[in-house]
C-alpha cells in the first residue's frame, strides 16, 4: 500500500501480480478489496471475472467480465482502504483522519499510541504517516478486533508499522514501556478521560494528544481533565461538503428589441406575437452541494503535554 | 533523518533537527505573542531582536529552551529582557477557573458598573515607575487590580478579562511555537491568507492525504502558494522519495515558506525543481539546461515572506542560513521520473487553468495514482472534473470543501466559537487510470 515497498509501488512498469491487493472500484461508491488469486473468479452484478485475466495488467486498467461489464483495478491507498475495510466498528473518516495527522503532527520516524484501534481506519493513516522509521503502537481491549485488525494490517502490508496489543487501556492506561517516550497519542474510547492521566505519562514533553469523542458531554469531561497537564486544548469539528457537477443544457432567447418586456422571457414565449423566440440552448458545466451529508462524526480535541 | 528500524531505538534516536524538541542557534521559530495577537517567523542567534509595542527583546534567552517554552517580557535595570517564565499565568488562571467550577452559579452581575476612566487611578508614569524599581509585569497587573474601583464589583468573567487585557498591555507572553506544516499554515491564514491561497489547514491536510503522501513517494507539485504545499509535502517525505516543484516558462514560483521549516539536508535535499516543458519533453535541449540553472541561482536568495511583510517587527539578523531546498532536479532523477511516473499530484496554482494544467500534468503520473487539486473558486474545478470525466482520465472524481468548526468547552460555557473561518478553498480528487489506447 506505501510507497516504501519498492517492489511493489506504482509505476509504469509495475503491473497486477498473484497475490496483490486490489481496490475493484465499480463506481465511486461502490468499490471492494480484493486479493488477486490465479485460480478465482469475482462475481458480481456485471458478471464473472477471472482473476487471471487481471494478472499482467497495469493498475488502473479496465477489466471486463464474461458479459462484457467492467471495473477498474485500482491500487490500494489508505484513504481506498477506508471506504472498502470491513466495518466491524464505527470508524474514522478521511476528514477526520486527514485533520488528526496533520494537527498531532505526525511525521516520519515517530512513535505513536493509539486505543482503541477498533476496525484499524485511522491506524492504516497513522502508519502511512510514520513510515518509514517510526511505529504506531495500537490498543483494543477486545480480543477478536484486535486480530482481525492484525490481520488486516497484515493484507496492507502495514503490519511492520503496526503492532496492535490487547489491553484495557482505559483501566490499565498504556504499557510502562513507552514512559516518556510517545510523540503522539491518539484515544477514541468511550470514557477517554480515564485514559488521559497515562496519556501524560508516556507523551515527550510538547508531545501532542488528540481524543475523538461523539458527544459533547465526553469532551466537557475529558477537557476538565486535560487541564492538569496539558495546555494548547482546542476543540474542533471537522466535516466536507461534496459537490455535484454537471453539465446542464439550457435556452437562451433573443429579444426583437422590445426590451420592456426582457424580464418575462417565458412568458414572452408563450404569445403568438414572436417578439422572443429561443434560438439556440447553450451548455453550461455547473457544481452545486449533493443534497445529503455527514452531518456529524465526533468532536476532535487537541492538546499539548506542559 | 537518523533512522533506526526498531521503534524503541528510533523513539530515543529521533532527536534530529526536525523532530528536535529543544532550539538550537540558527534555528527557525514561530513566535506567538499574547495568546496569537501576533505571530512571528525568527530565527534565533544571539543578535536576533523582538520588537513588542516600542521595545526591542534579544531572542538569545530563546536558544537551547524547548519548544512549547512561554517567555514574559519584563523590564530589568538592562533594559527588556524576555524571561522564561516555567508555566503561563494564562494557563493558570484558566485552571483556577475551571477547578472553582462556580462560574453558572455567579452572583455578581454589570448592573452597578459605570464606563468611564475613572475607575482606575495609577497613571502610566506611575506604572513607569515601579518599572524603574524593578517591579515585574506580574505585579504591575496586581497593583492596577489592586487599585481598580471596580475589579471587585465586576463579574469573574469580566475580572478574568480585564485581567487578560492588563497581562498582555504590562506582560506580555511570548510562546514559541515548532515551525511545522500546521503552524506555519495557521499562522499564514491567519496572518497573510492572501499570500497561501487562502489555503486552510484542514484542506492542507486533506491534500496531503487525498494525494497519498508518504515517504518514498515521489510527488509532483504546482505550487502557487509560496512553497507551503512543497514544505508540507517534504515534511511527510521525511528525506527519501522526492517532492518536484515544478512551474511553467523560465522562473519558478517562490518557494519561500520552505525555509521556514527547520529542514535538515537530508530533507532539502529531496525538493526539486523542474520547469514543466522539462517534464513533458522526450529529450532536454541543451539551450534549456543552460537557462534553468541560471535562474535558480537568483532565486534562493529571497527572504522569509512573513517577517518582511510584518513591519512591526524587525526580523531577526540570520546568522546561519538555512539549507538550501529546490536545487534543479538532475537530468537522471527527471528520466526516472519519466520512466515510473509519479506516485501522486498536488496542485495549488490559482493564477493557471485547472483544466489545461491537469491535463498536460495527468500522462506524468503513474497509473492509478492519486491526485488532489485546490482552488479557492469552484468553477475550475468543476470544468475540469467534467472534462477528466468525458477524456476518462480518470475515476473517483469528487470535488470537497472541507468545514471546520472551533468550539469553547468550559464548565456550563460549552458552545461554537463567535468567529469561524467560513471558507478554506475547495478540493478536487480522484485516480489517474490507464489511457483507453
Ligand atoms: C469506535 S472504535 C475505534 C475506531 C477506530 N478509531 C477506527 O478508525 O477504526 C472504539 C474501540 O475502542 C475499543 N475500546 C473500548 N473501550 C476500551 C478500553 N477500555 N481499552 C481498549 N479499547 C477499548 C472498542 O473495543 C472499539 O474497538
Amino acid at each position: 500500500m506505501l510507497a516504501n515497498d519498492l517492489e511493489k509501488r506504482i509505476s509504469f512498469k509495475r503491473s497486477i501480480s498473484n497475490g496483490d491487493l486490489v481496490i475493484v472500484y465499480e463506481k465511486h461508491d461502490s468499490m471492494k478489496a480484493v486479493t488477486v488469486s490465479e485460480g478465482s473468479v469475482l462475481q458480481n452484478r456485471f458478471g464473472v471475472f477471472k482473476h487471471s485475466d487481471w494478472i499482467g495488467n497495469p493498475f488502473g486498467s479496465k477489466v471486463f467480465s464474461n458479459k462484457g461489464g467492467f471495473v477498474y483495478l485500482l491500487a490500494p491507498t489508505p484513504e481506498l482502504w477506508t471506504l472498502v475495510l470491513s466495518h466491524r466498528t464505527q470508524i474514522l473518516y478521511i476528514a477526520d483522519i486527514s485533520f488528526v495527522i496533520m494537527y498531532l503532527e505526525i511525521v516520519p520516524g515517530c512513535l505513536v499510541l493509539e486505543s482503541g484501534t477498533g476496525s484499524g481506519s485511522l491506524t492504516t493513516s497513522l502508519a502511512r504517516a510514520v513510515a518509514p522509521t517510526g511505529h504506531v503502537y495500537t490498543f483494543d481491549f477486545h480480543d477478536q478486533r484486535a486480530g482481525s485488525a492484525r490481520d488486516d494490517f497484515e493484507r496492507t502490508g502495514l503490519s511492520s508499522l503496526i503492532s496492535v496489543g490487547v489491553r484495557d487501556i482505559q483501566g490499565e492506561g498504556f504499557p510502562d514501556e513507552f514512559t516518556g517516550l510517545a510523540d503522539s497519542v491518539f484515544l477514541d474510547l468511550p470514557q477517554p478521560w480515564l485514559a488521559i492521566p497515562s496519556v501524560a505519562k508516556m507523551l515527550k514533553q510538547d508531545g501532542t494528544l488528540c481524543s475523538f469523542s461523539p458527544c459533547i458531554e465526553q469532551v466537557q469531561r475529558s477537557c476538565e481533565t486535560l487541564q492538569t497537564c496539558f495546555t494548547d486544548i482546542r476543540t474542533f469539528e471537522v466535516l466536507l461538503r461534496t459537490y455535484e457537477v454537471r453539465e446542464e443544457k439550457m435556452g437562451t432567447f433573443h429579444g426583437d428589441g422590445n426590451d420592456s418586456n426582457v424580464s418575462l422571457p417565458c412568458k414572452r414565449r408563450q404569445c403568438s406575437d414572436g417578439s422572443y423566440v429561443v434560438s439556440t440552448t447553450i451548455s453550461s458545466v455547473m457544481a452545486r452541494p449533493c443534497g445529503e451529508a455527514r452531518g456529524h462524526t465526533g468532536y476532535l480535541t487537541f492538546a499539548r503535554l506542559k | 533523518m537518523s533512522s533506526s528500524t526498531t521503534s524503541e531505538n528510533n523513539a530515543t534516536s529521533s532527536n534530529n533537527m526536525m523532530n528536535g524538541r529543544k532550539t538550537w542557534e540558527g534555528c527557525s521559530v514561530l513566535l506567538d505573542i499574547n495568546d496569537g495577537d501576533r505571530l512571528v517567523f525568527a530565527r534565533l542567534s544571539n543578535d536576533a531582536k523582538l520588537k513588542i509595542g516600542n521595545k526591542n527583546y534579544s531572542l538569545q534567552p530563546l536558544i537551547g529552551c524547548a519548544f512549547g517554552s512561554v517567555f514574559q517580557a519584563e523590564s530589568g535595570p538592562q533594559g527588556p529582557f524576555l524571561f522564561h517564565s516555567l508555566t503561563s499565568s494564562l494557563q493558570g488562571n484558566n485552571t483556577e477557573e475551571i477547578k472553582d467550577g462556580q462560574v453558572n452559579v455567579e452572583s455578581r452581575d454589570n448592573r452597578a458598573l459605570m464606563d468611564n476612566n475613572t475607575a482606575q487611578s495609577l497613571t502610566g508614569d506611575d506604572i513607569e515607575a515601579m518599572r524603574r524599581q524593578g517591579a515585574r509585569g506580574n505585579e504591575i497587573i496586581e497593583a492596577l487590580i489592586a487599585d481598580s474601583a471596580t475589579f471587585e464589583r465586576k463579574t469573574s468573567f469580566s475580572q478574568e478579562k480585564y485581567r487578560l487585557k492588563k497581562q498582555k498591555k504590562y506582560a506580555p507572553k511570548v510562546l514559541m511555537r515548532r515551525p511545522v506544516a500546521r503552524s506555519i499554515c495557521e499562522a499564514y491564514f491567519k496572518k497573510y491568507p492572501t499570500k497561501i491561497g487562502f489555503l486552510r489547514v484542514d484542506t492542507l491536510s486533506l491534500l496531503l492525504s487525498m494525494a497519498n503522501v508518504s515517504s518514498n513517494s515521489d510527488v509532483l507539485v504546482v505550487d502557487m502558494v509560496g512553497g507551503l504545499i512543497t514544505g508540507a509535502v517534504a515534511e511527510r517525505l521525511g528525506g527519501t522519495g522526492f517532492v518536484c516543484n515544478s512551474y511553467l516558462g523560465k522562473s519558478p514560483y517562490s518557494m519561500d515558506i520552505v525555509r521556514i521549516f527547520n529542514f535538515s539536508d537530508e530533507i532539502c535535499k529531496r525538493i526539486l525543481r523542474s520547469p514543466i516543458s522539462n517534464l513533458l519533453s522526450q529529450k532536454e535541449s541543451p539551450e534549456q539546461i543552460l537557462q534553468d540553472a541560471n535562474v535558480c541561482n537568483v532565486e534562493s536568495q529571497s527572504n522569509d515572506q512573513m517577517e518582511n511583510t510584518d513591519n512591526t517587527n524587525i526580523p531577526a539578523k540570520r546568522v546561519c542560513k538555512a539549507a538550501k531546498a529546490g536545487e534543479k532536479a538532475p537530468q537522471e532523477i527527471i528520466d526516472s521520473w519519466k520512466e515510473n511516473g509519479f506516485s501522486s499530484l498536488i496542485i495549488a496554482a490559482p493564477e493557471m487553468d485547472t483544466w489545461t494544467l491537469v491535463k498536460d500534468l495527468l500522462p506524468l503520473l503513474s497509473n492509478s495514482a492519486p491526485f488532489a487539486i485546490y482552488h479557492q473558486y469552484l468553477q475550475p474545478l468543476a470544468t475540469c472534473m467534467h472534462n477528466l470525466q468525458l477524456e476518462k482520465m480518470a475515476i473517483g472524481l469528487q470535488i470537497s470543501e472541507p468545514w471546520l468548526r472551533e468550539y469553547q468547552v468550559l464548565p456550563s460555557r460549552t458552545h461554537p466559537c463567535m468567529q469561524m473561518s467560513a471558507f478554506g478553498g475547495y478540493i478536487l480528487t480522484g485516480t489517474k487510470i490507464c489511457s483507453s489506447s
